[in-house]
């Protein structure tokens, strides 16, 4: 059981060689004190990759390097990794970088005897202890096979040359050339079996790409995919397939969609941080707008934004944004928005990836917009395209990079989604249409959450008008058949207004008729008193004549008693 | 290894530079071949140089040395390189224009 843990604790002590994602598919870099083999046909990158080893072991791992060059001479080497912003002559002035150009002519040497390669050695070995080489690149070793004839010298002393390159402790990169049938032409594979990286160098469809494999590595897992790779201003870099798994962290802020009246549209008030929004729509319905809206929302919050226009240069961009009021220079004088425009065909898929990647790594965004990847089809067939997707999505959710996507999806009949929308709605978390809605004689635009994962979403279809103050969403207005848009809508409101005029006023007449009834009413109650008052009068005018008279009569009677 | 009297039948003197790596057979070989050759074919008319690349490693870079013995021979000119420890005498003798 012990003896189980220490065995998978165990691991290859590893070289990383600095050049980005290589290190990733080797899963930590070359084998230690180890040589490895690089080979692919002409023109392939080998030279440069090996150059970047060395050169990268200088600067980040403060490893001392030889070049010991076959082919190219030191002037033009210094030359060519020039380009790429690399000072050979100073990391040599440094002491750090030897460079020695063996010469092999045929024709200016002849055999005679036996030999051996000790002057190979020697040279080597003398370069490696005055600068204290960690790193050693023999490029093309091979070159001996077509200077010098005895291939059975060659073979033995090449095993031995190996050998000795590992009882030295340095790292070593040997490149060789394609064979036909085997991986070098001299078979170089059968003595550097440690690591072997296969370069390739293909043209499918006028679209030119660049693929690694590693063919081998001894004592160590590694990725087994072809991986595309590009030779840029800096060099070579490696983009690893599907290097990723799905543990990225995740973030509960919410971030404004930048459009107002949409933020009500999500119970949340906006986009998760770090998610990833489509926008699709037919052509014309302002997808752009809403992503430069969303653009321009994270700049101001001082969040740094990288825009890819594959159908608008910058300049136009900003034009079209500000014609409604959007001012993206600003943001881009200030630093906090880059715009990148190319077009979709110019690179392979994979190229495009890499150099999204690269980008994204430069520059540290916050957000990053991509309008359209529809376009992106053009180059790509769908399956190829939404391998891209996944990758590029993987890769901005580990870096907790909102992402938001644009697509032109053609006019579908019903609501059966476009293949470059269908490539990406079960990727992305937020997905939000905005769609023509067509009725008598015009056209309105309407923007509705098809899904916003782990937030609640309004299901309202939303009209919204663009005018030179930028976008607006109105409020909504149902009708008696649903939600009114357009010219259905002004009618709505007009009829609206009519009735409610017509009921303002019917209220008022009866008001009035109230009024009129309530006087008519008084009045009579007014009349009713006063006749009431008089019935009175007259009844108290009869009590008192009543009394008199019935005084008058007991008078009477007593007087006429006193008579009898 | 110096015969001056060489320079009075000869137009000009042979020089050469033998590159050896330590006292290896194959080094002691090819300084006899070459010391052989000197005496039976130049009449000793030959200057030689010896450089033990493994003392004088600059010397290996300097003059593009990558097997050993190498013979090189500065004059006269042309300047011909042959690897080797020389045995096979004849295509020496071819190379070395004697």
């Amino acid at each position: 059981m012990k003896k189980n843990n220490t065995h998978k604790k165990f691991a290859l002590p590893k070289t990383p060689t600095g050049v980005e994602g290589l290190d990733e598919i080797t899963e930590g870099g070359l084998p230690k004190g180890r040589p490895t083999l690089i080979c692919g046909g002409a023109g392939c990158g080998k030279t440069l990759l090996s150059m970047q080893f060395l050169i990268k072991g200088i600067l980040d791992y403060k490893e001392p390097g030889v070049f010991m060059s076959f082919e190219e001479t030191a002037p033009d080497l210094v030359q060519n990794v020039l380009s790429l912003g690399f000072d050979i002559e100073k990391l040599k002035n440094e002491k750090k970088l030897i460079i020695d150009h063996v010469r092999v002519e045929r024709s200016e040497i002849e055999e005679a005897g036996e030999y051996d390669l000790d002057g190979l050695f020697i040279r080597l070995g003398y370069a490696i202890d005055t600068v204290k080489a960690k790193r050693v690149v023999l490029d093309t070793i091979e070159s001996l096979f077509s200077g010098l004839d005895n291939q059975a010298i060659l073979r033995a002393e090449l095993r031995r040359l190996f050998s000795w390159l590992k009882e030295k402790g340095v790292t070593a990169i040997i490149t060789g050339e394609r064979g036909e049938a085997t991986l070098t032409r001299q078979g170089l594979e059968e003595y550097v079996s440690d690591c072997v990286i296969l370069l390739d160098h293909r043209v499918i469809d006028q679209v030119s790409t660049r693929r690694m494999r590693i063919v081998k590595y001894r004592g160590s897992t590694h990725g087994t995919n072809e991986y595309p790779f590009l030779i840029d201003k800096e060099g070579i870099s490696v983009l690893p397939i599907t290097s990723l798994k799905l543990n990225n962290k995740v973030s509960s802020e919410v971030i404004s969609t930048g459009v107002p009246g949409l933020d009500q549209m999500f119970d949340g008030k906006g986009f998760y941080r770090g998610s990833n929004i489509l926008i699709s729509g037919t052509a014309g319905t302002a997808k752009t707008t809403i992503a430069a809206y969303f653009a321009d929302a994270q700049c101001k919050q001082k969040h740094r934004v990288l825009y890819f226009a594959f159908e608008e240069s910058p300049q136009q961009l900003i034009r079209n944004m500000s014609s409604i009021g959007i001012d993206l220079e600003q943001h881009i004088k200030k630093g906090y928005l880059q715009i990148h425009s190319a077009r979709p065909t110019l690179n392979g898929l994979e190229l495009h990836l890499l150099n999204l990647r690269k980008l994204i790594q430069e520059f540290k965004p916050d957000a990053v917009v991509i309008d359209p990847i529809s376009n992106l089809t053009s180059v790509g067939n769908p399956h190829e395209v939404r391998s891209m997707m996944v990758r590029l999505i993987d890769m901005l959710k580990i870096h907790n990079i909102t992402v938001l996507f644009t697509s032109l999806s053609k006019q579908y009949d019903g609501r059966i989604p476009d293949p470059a929308e269908d490539s990406v709605s079960s990727l992305v978390d937020t997905w939000i249409t905005v769609r023509d809605m067509e009725g008598i004689g015009e056209r309105n635009r309407g923007i509705f959450i098809i899904k916003a994962r782990g937030m609640g979403h309004s299901n309202e279809v939303r009209e919204f008008v663009i005018t030179n103050r930028g976008i607006q969403l109105l409020d909504v207005e149902i009708g008696p058949e649903g939600i009114l848009t357009g010219a259905a809508r002004g009618k709505n409101a007009l009829n609206k207004k009519i009735s409610a005029f017509k009921l303002q006023s019917e209220l008022d007449r009866k008001d009035r008729e109230v009024a009129r009834k309530r006087q008519v009413l008084e009045a009579s109650i007014m009349s009713l008193k006063n006749e009431f008052a008089s019935l009175e009068e007259e009844l108290s005018i009869l009590k008192v004549t009543e009394q008199l008279q019935s005084g008058l009569t007991v008078d009477k009677k007593g007087t006429n008693k006193k008579a009898t | 290894m110096k015969n001056k009297e060489a320079t009075l039948t000869r137009t000009d003197l042979y020089k050469f530079t033998l590159f050896i790596s330590g006292m290896s057979s194959k080094s002691l070989r090819a300084i006899g071949n070459i010391q052989m050759i000197n005496e039976k074919y130049l009449n000793k008319g030959s200057e030689l140089t010896i450089i033990d690349i493994r003392e004088n490693k600059e010397q290996a870079v300097l003059h593009q040395i990558i097997a050993v013995p190498t013979l090189i021979k500065t004059a006269p000119i042309p300047v011909r390189t042959i690897v080797g420890d020389l045995s096979d005498i004849e295509k020496v003798l071819r190379v070395l224009d004697i």
